[in-house]
Formats: C-alpha cells, structure tokens, sequence
C-alpha cells in the first residue's frame, strides 16, 4: 500500500488524483505529492526502517510508490563519510559527505528515477523519456534496459564526452539538441505534449522528485535519527535543494525526527547562478539565464523550483552560495586530496562554496554539517584535467627519474621517502 | 499571415481541445489579449493580477524565452510560433 492522499497544486492547494500529470489544470502550477501523514506516523518505526532493504525503498511509506520495480537498480542507502581531513582544512569540527557516487549510474539521479520507473510502470507506460544534463540522461537509460523499456533522452549537444558515453551505453535513443539544456528541455515537454511516454521530469515530476527525499532520511538515520545543524547541497533547477527540505519536515511530521531542522544553504557557480543571482538581491524573481559553467550538470538556466529554494533557504537560515568558475576544479582536487573523494564537477561547487561558507564564518565551526556529493567525477573529467597534467615526465631510466625528481624538489627537502609526503601535502593545501 | 501558438495540453479545456490557434497580434501581450478575447479564463492562467506573466509559466517566441527578449512586448512577426510550456523541473 501507499500513504498517498493526492496530487496537490503549489501554488492553489487545488488536488487531484494520481495520473501521469505534474501541472495544476487551473493555475498551471507545479503539482505535489502529498501523504496521509497520521497514517503513516502509525506504520512507520526507526525499527521497521532499519530491518528494510539497503535502498531508497526502506523509507517506502513516505515514496509515492507501493514497491520497488522487479527492475530497481538498489540505488540509495549511500555511506555518510566522516570527513575529517577536510573539516580540518576548512576548519570545521563535525563534517560529513553524503557520497552519491556510488549509485548504480554514479550519480544521485538513480534516486529519482527508481521511483519514477516504478511509477511508469505502475501506469502502464512503455517508453522512459528525460531531458537532462548528464546524470539523468544516464539514470533513465540504465533502468529503462533493466526494466525492457525504451527510452528518448534529450541532452544539449556540447554536454561533456563522459556522459554521452555513460547514458549511450545502456542502449537509449539519445537525442542531442543543438542547444543549451533550458532549449532541450522546452523541446522535450512539446514533445511529452504530443506522445504518451513517461517523461522522468516532466509528466512524472511530482513522483519522480520524491525520490530525492532520502537524501534526507538517510542522513537523519545515518546520524543516529537527529538532523545535521547546516547542510549544503548543489543547486540546479532546485528540485533536489527543495525536496531535501520536504525529507526534514515529514520526518519530523511522522514522529522519526525532533523538530531540529538543519539550515539549508545551496551552491551555484558563477557560469549559472540565477538562484544565487536572486538570494544576494533580496529578490523573490528569478530571471532567468544563458548558463556558461563548467559544472554543466548544474547549468540549468531557467530552474523550475528556483523560487521554491529560495524560500526554503530563507526560511531555515541558510544562504544560496555563489563560488567563481576556477575554483570548481580547486573544489574538486581539494575533495579528491583531503577524502580520497573523486566526484564530479558540481561537488566542486558544492566544496568550494562550503569553503567559502566557512572562511566567511557563514558555517559556525561547531555546527554539524553535509555536504551532498551527488556525482561521480569520472563523468567530468577534461573539466579538470588540464590542471592536472602529470607532475614529472622521464624516460624510463632511473638517472631521468631522478633528475626530474630533483628539479621538483628543494634540495634542502631530500630525505628519503618524508619528502614525497611533505610534497604531497603542500601541494593540495596551497590551492 | 498570422502567428501560431501552441497550446499545452493543461489549457485545452479553454480551446475546446485546440493544439494550435492563430493570431494576429503585434506583442506576445496583445497575443495573449486575443487569446483571452476568444477563449475567456485563458489570460488568467498566465499572467497574474499585475498583467505579468506567472512565474511558472514561459513563453518562447521560435524557441526563444521572452525573458531573454522584451517580455510581453516583444514584437511577434507574421509566421512566428508561439509556445506556452509550464516550468519543468528536472537535470
């Protein structure tokens, strides 16, 4: 069984059943997914929880679906890494990273998508559909091939080589826009308009979304059941940022959590940072953007649940960070090098606005804090690559070795084996 | 000649099930009157009380967003598609 009570209009409160729609039929705005709460309060226990299954579908009674598909993938219950190295570097105390890299396509978008297939499949759909920057793209081609339906994935035309491969690869229709990511997903909701395929993010919106709400529930539970006191989680089209708040709230709705919410602060680069654009003005309106960053699974020009997030970072006291362009690959070596973390460009983002959040003092050093990881970084290599061209080249002689060894060096620093460490490590905090 | 709007599927209740009407409109604004003029209730859906267009509503004129061009008075030229399309979440 579900808990579902309905689907519910942001903006009017008008409901409706549940069908394959995500648009109020009378204001045009974006529909919800709400839950007999009460009931669930009944049902749900941190006991019956921690025996459940070690994926998203352990927290099934607050996912707008009965079941995990025959087809799910085991994306979620991801590990909450105590980040010590970096907390230090940053000077925090308590620091941990949500590392959503490890889900089956990498990247925190398997969340969403398991739900939104067990949805498409629920309704009797037999092609899955997305517009995406990436990580989508890659989330609904692989589920699509365990579950034997075809998918049509829309992806801008210059999205990195990566992820090209990694959502081709399970055998989807890719179609790439000669455009931006706002110009492919215009085209795809035109196209969910003409033919009856379930479009992830667009006519399954308001199931496919909740997914994201165990971001949330795994961080509470991996805790020990309390609520982090900051966490900062990357923003694009706002929806994850939004819905991780929904996750706080309905844990503490149904008895799970004391009424503790952490403060929510987002991340935008430079190249793409409407929401952030709008937070430092004061502004309730997002206008709208060209995006230019390199973190193209953020570059969400045009972000549906913009206005959302603001609302929500305003309301728990948190910010909407803007961090420059060249410090996403510094984020990301200073992850890689402190955690042994390699993720993906918008995790430099999201590390380098924590940075930024500390030496600004707008993270106190003793708050407990997340960071959300959510992709992988062997996606989005050349965006860093560049800076990291190998640091000594020699022919395959020791005198070359050593004679390259000696010219990165100081002699002053030549002792055994101390020194390649010493080395190391000035180097990845310098940066 | 006249410009084409495409009507999401949400609003076709208004056109008596109409995927595409014609206009004969100077500005994205003046179109949306005509539409109102014709279908009544249509304007509401996506301009608020100010006249302004709601926040997720977007309007492309050949694909481009108004925002990005004069808003309601950007110009519509005679053969230009017009696209209404509720704000999608999604990455």
């Amino acid at each position: 069984m579900t808990y579902v009570k309905a689907l519910r209009c942001r903006e009017c409160g008008r409901e409706y059943p549940q069908g394959p729609a995500h648009v109020c039929e009378f204001c045009l705005g974006p529909l919800e997914v709400t839950y007999d709460y009460q009931a669930v309060r009944q049902d749900i226990s941190r006991g019956a929880i921690a025996a459940g299954p070690g994926s998203i579908w352990r927290y099934q009674a607050l996912l707008p679906v009965q079941r995990a598909s025959q087809a799910d993938l085991g994306a979620g219950w991801t590990p909450l890494i105590k980040a010590n190295n970096l907390a230090r570097a940053l000077g925090l105390r308590e620091l941990y990273l949500k590392n959503d890299c490890v889900n089956p396509t990498y990247s925190f978008k398997d969340r969403v998508v398991a739900v939104a297939t067990a949805k498409a499949l629920e309704f009797g759909f037999d092609t899955l559909a997305c517009a995406s920057t990436g990580n989508l793209a890659a989330a609904v081609s692989a589920q699509a091939a365990k579950a034997g339906l075809r998918a049509y994935v829309f992806i801008p035309a210059d999205l990195e080589p990566g992820k090209i491969v990694g959502a081709a690869v399970y055998g989807a229709t890719l179609v790439s826009v000669q455009g931006n990511y706002d110009q492919a997903n215009r085209l795809a909701s035109e196209v969910a308009d003409r033919y009856s395929w379930a479009f992830v993010n667009i006519n399954l919106r308001p199931y496919y979304a909740e997914g994201s709400k165990t971001l949330a529930f795994e961080v509470a539970e991996q805790l020990g059941w309390r609520a982090p006191d900051h966490v900062v989680v990357p923003i694009a089209s706002g929806s994850l940022f939004t819905k991780i708040w929904k996750g706080w709230n309905e844990l503490a709705e149904v008895g799970l959590l004391a009424g503790q919410r952490p403060r929510m602060t987002g991340a935008q680069a430079a190249g793409c940072s409407p929401v952030a654009a709008a937070f430092a003005t004061g502004s309730w309106d997002i206008r709208p953007v060209k995006p230019w960053s390199i973190a193209k699974s953020l570059a969400i020009g045009n972000p549906a649940d913009g206005h959302y997030a603001l609302r929500v970072a305003r309301e728990s006291g948190g910010y909407i960070e803007m961090v420059q362009e060249q410090e996403i690959a510094q984020g990301v070596a200073l992850l890689a090098r402190t955690e042994g973390l390699f993720a993906e460009t918008a995790a430099g983002v999201t590390v380098a606005a924590l940075q930024q959040l500390a030496n600004r003092g707008k993270i106190g050093r003793d708050e407990v804090t997340v960071a959300y990881i959510t992709g992988n970084g062997l996606k989005t290599q050349e965006a860093i690559a560049e800076a990291l061209a190998p640091a000594l080249v020699v022919t395959p002689t020791l005198a070359s070795f050593e004679q390259a060894l000696a010219g990165q060096i100081p002699l002053s620093d030549r002792s055994p084996k101390e020194e390649v460490k010493n080395h190391t490590r000035r180097e990845s905090f310098q940066k | 000649m006249s410009s084409i709007v495409r009507i999401p599927t949400p609003l076709r209740t208004l056109t008596a099930g109409a995927r595409e009407i014609s206009v004969n409109s100077e500005t994205v604004g003046a179109c949306i009157a005509q539409l109102e003029a014709r279908f009544p209730g249509l304007g509401e859906r996506l301009c608020d009380e100010r006249g302004e267009l709601r926040r997720f509503i977007n309007v492309y004129i050949n694909g481009e967003d108004v925002r990005f061009l004069a808003g309601l008075a950007t110009p519509l030229c005679p053969g230009d598609e017009v696209s209404i399309v509720p704000a999608v979440a999604g990455g």
